[in-house]
């Protein structure tokens, strides 16, 4: 019988001690498809796939290749199956060149010295064959993260790998560059490579995939044909319950002004020029102001230096009627504004401390948590049990557990609990919802809509255009710094919004409303 | 002059063996503060060569065979580093600073026992060796030249080639910068820094020999190598951790160095400065450096993180 499949994972079971990762899980990849593994943050999906890499062993099942049965105990083993994978945090050597991190590992050498030149060729033939556009002596620390991504994919290919598996590729990437990469893996199966493509974006399995597996809590739910399917139904089988992708809200009741930016002006860390232009508007209490715009047109320096981290250097910044434009961190903090960062990493959470430790990293001076410079551990133990309790923050120990070992979402879900808890002012929420599957994402809408609905001030940050369009009350969109447009949500489409945001439209913007 | 320009390369060739063993080590990722203890390993094994077999040997061997026995010293002693660092993942500057500790007692108990039974008693309370360092100096002229000098120069060479024209290059410094992204081509991580390991090992305890010989016909241990070590840390990361620029920082150092050498003789002499202020030189020198060159410095990303393949 001529089997069509390339891997078959047949009944995987993954125990770690005190949990099943993946229960009986059965994926089955066609050559030449495209098959999404969906799932929602800590479904098994990464587990199941190290399984495949031979980072994992199973505990019990079997996988099989070209209806054979194969062991695979290390990355060399899948290496020489021609399984490679492109993981989520790339696996780059930043000061190597592009060209030197494709052939690590396998480099061509005539005599003892490595022989380059018949590897440029082949990248360059390869990198032709498939669009996958790189500079093969450009260090990858100067690169985007769009051409790092191709060059990971170009290492696989090197490698005449058939099997391409894509851990969330999509998560750093910004919506041209999703584009883009959408078309390569379209053309990668049309040339007969097998992907799969480890995502929980749906509208991304819509467009691009051929069938799609979906796994919740380590279990399988099932394998459906993408033509047949939508995305309501793939939410609830991910999800286990119905999803609504639209915000349920009502109108927004703006009231006083809480935060009015004057002519700020933020100098650029990588080029001359300044990355923020003169920009003013204001954020009253009761409204969600969004901040739309292309990743990289100055949207993260204004947040930056809107929240202390930068110095700007002019302008001002009125907050509840006291200028705070010289105002530290800690001071803005304290009179009422709180950061949903960007980098819930660099800027949200201490990794390597504990859960618990971070929900007081902005009040552990003041005297409910600590008497004469000692911490009052209880105090602060019971602060965070509340938040996890409140919030459902999940993760392994409770108020003990490291941060770094949580989920991302559940990462993020403290970042929330942390900030909202101060009860602000003003919530500058950034990116909130980067990298988490739908049911987290609902969680957050949700719970920027209430912090609205109890009066307070909303500022977003987003790139998505979805959550531009259902979350904000009012939309300013920047462009290479600049505000160009101020747009009610309810009466423009995205398509407009688009035209604004790539620059093509503009307008004046009120400093105020 | 002349004498500047010979204590400077006797330094500059023990300061660049020893900065470029260090090279190879923290290329591969663990940082090797053992240098200091290394040398003094590799010296002392040299030396013991040269203290037990001089003159019953014909020159070429006796020379040979000293540097040999300092080099294969140097590498199993720095095994002790490598075993802490890479297999039992504990820190890399305690361990090393242990070594180095070590090293000294090693030294010290073992030739004050050695004086103690060849000189009946007569050597007893001194950790100090004595041997014939003249088959290691060949006089052309008025240059000494050394040994070490050839030899350094021609590991100089070889070690930029390895280090940026052959694939094991390529692969020690995957090792050193980004462990994870070797490890999932297919690179035994551990391998490769346990080679880095043993090759600063080897240039280590070479370099000890080099430090000891050539100057002196006497040692003592008590004091293990004073610091070249260390210096030679400096140099390594004054070179960026590059071949050639560590050839360039180790002279500079040397200078240095041999001006403390030579003050008393030069006309230095009439500034009337203490001769301690030339000693304590090479190393305000190389803090002042430091402090100013350590914020560009490019050290490679992943020393001084044991690699766990299992952490994500």
């Amino acid at each position: 019988m001529a089997n069509d499949y390339i891997i078959e994972m047949l009944n995987i079971t993954k125990e770690f001690p005190g949990i099943k990762a993946n229960d009986n899980v059965t994926l089955q990849l066609r050559r030449g498809e495209i098959h999404a593994l969906l799932g929602e943050n800590g479904a098994g999906k990464s587990t199941l796939m190290s399984i495949l890499f031979g980072l994992y062993q199973p505990t019990s099942g079997m996988i099989k290749m070209n209806g054979q049965e194969v062991h695979i105990n290390n990355p060399n083993d899948a290496n020489d199956l021609n399984i490679g994978m492109v993981h989520q945090h790339f696996k780059l050597v930043e000061c190597f060149s592009v060209l030197d991190n494709i052939v690590l590992g396998v480099e061509p050498t005539k005599g003892l010295f490595l022989e380059k030149k018949g590897a440029r060729e082949r990248v360059m033939a390869l990198s032709d064959k498939y669009g996958l556009k790189v500079d093969p002596d450009a260090l990858i620390s100067d690169i985007t993260v769009g051409m790092q991504q191709r060059t990971e994919i170009l290492k696989m290919l090197y490698r005449d790998n058939d099997v391409l598996i894509f851990d969330e590729p999509t998560a750093v990437l910004t919506p041209q560059e999703i584009e883009e990469l959408m078309k390569i893996m379209k053309n990668l199966a049309k040339e007969g490579k097998s992907i799969l493509f480890i995502t929980h974006k749906l509208n991304e399995i819509m467009e691009v995939a051929d069938r799609c597996t979906i796994l919740r809590k380590g279990k399988y739910i099932g394998t459906v044909d993408i033509k047949d399917t939508t995305k309501e139904e793939l939410s609830r089988m991910m999800v286990g319950r119905d999803v609504s992708f639209s915000v349920d809200k009502k109108p927004a009741q703006p009231g006083e002004t809480v935060l009015k930016v004057e002519h700020m002006t933020v100098p650029s860390k990588v080029h001359s020029n300044n990355a923020v232009k003169d920009i003013s508007f204001n954020v009253r209490r009761g409204e969600i102001v969004c901040i739309a715009g292309i990743d990289g047109n100055g949207q993260s320096e204004f947040v930056q230096a809107l929240t202390g981290l930068e110095k700007m250097s002019s302008g001002k910044l009125i907050f509840e009627g006291k200028d705070i434009t010289n105002a530290t961190i800690r001071e803005k903090s304290k009179a009422g504004m709180s950061h949903i960062p960007e980098d819930r990493h660099k800027h949200g959470l201490v990794l390597d401390y504990t859960l618990e430790q971070n929900m007081v990293l902005q009040r552990y001076w003041e005297p409910e948590f600590q008497k004469a410079g000692f911490i009052k551990n209880k105090a602060v133990r019971a602060y965070s049990d509340r938040l996890i309790e409140q919030y459902d923050v999940r993760s392994g120990q409770g108020s003990s557990t490291v941060v770094r070992s949580m989920s991302g979402g559940n990462q993020q879900k403290a970042i929330i609990a942390r900030e909202i808890d101060k009860d602000p002012e003003l919530l500058v929420a950034v990116q909130p919802t980067r990298g988490l599957d739908v049911g987290a994402i609902e969680y957050i809408h949700k719970q920027l809509v209430a912090q609205r609905d109890s009066g307070k001030a909303v500022l977003l940050v987003s790139l998505e255009l979805d959550e531009v369009m259902d979350v904000s009350d009012r939309i300013l969109v920047m462009y290479e710094g600049e505000l160009v447009g101020q747009l009610d949500p309810k009466q423009i489409t995205v398509e407009e919004l688009g035209l604004y945001m790539a620059g093509a439209k503009r307008d004046e913007v009120p400093a105020e409303v | 002059m002349v004498l500047l320009i010979k204590y400077t390369l006797l330094y500059a060739v023990v300061l660049l063996l020893v900065a470029l063993g260090g090279m190879f080590s923290e290329r591969s990722g663990v940082i090797n503060i053992a240098l200091e203890g290394i040398m003094t390993i590799g010296g002392l094994a040299g030396v013991f060569v040269l203290a037990l077999l001089g003159g019953k040997l014909p020159t070429p061997v006796l020379v040979a065979l000293s540097i040999v026995t300092s080099i294969v010293t140097g590498m199993i002693y720095s095994l002790l580093l490598a075993f802490s660092a890479i297999t039992l993942k504990a820190d890399q500057t305690i361990g090393g600073t242990a070594l180095n500790m070590l090293a000294t007692a090693i030294a010290i108990v073992s030739v004050k026992a050695f004086n103690n039974s060849s000189a009946a008693g007569n050597g007893a309370a001194s950790a100090k060796l004595t041997y014939d360092n003249s088959p290691f100096i060949y006089k052309i002229g008025p240059v000494t030249i050394n040994i070490f000098f050839i030899l350094a120069i021609i590991i100089l060479v070889c070690s930029s080639i390895f280090l940026f024209r052959t694939k094991w290059g390529l692969r020690l410094r995957a090792c050193g910068e980004h462990p994870q992204a070797a490890d999932s081509v297919g690179i035994n991580v551990y391998r490769w820094r346990y080679a880095g390991v043993v090759i600063s090992g080897a240039l280590g305890g070479l370099g000890g020999l080099a430090y000891i010989v050539p100057s002196v016909s006497t040692w003592n241990f008590e004091v293990g190598v004073a610091g070249a070590g260390f210096l030679a840390l400096a140099v390594m990361i004054f070179g960026q951790w590059k071949p050639y620029r560590i050839a360039g920082a180790a002279v500079f150092f040397a200078v240095f160095k041999s001006l403390a050498n030579i003050a008393d003789s030069t006309a230095l002499a009439n500034l009337g400065w203490s001769k301690n202020i030339y000693s304590m030189m090479p190393f305000i020198a190389s803090m002042i450096i430091l402090a100013f060159t350590s914020k560009n410095s490019r050290a490679p990303k992943a020393e001084g993180i044991p690699y766990d393949k299992g952490a994500r």
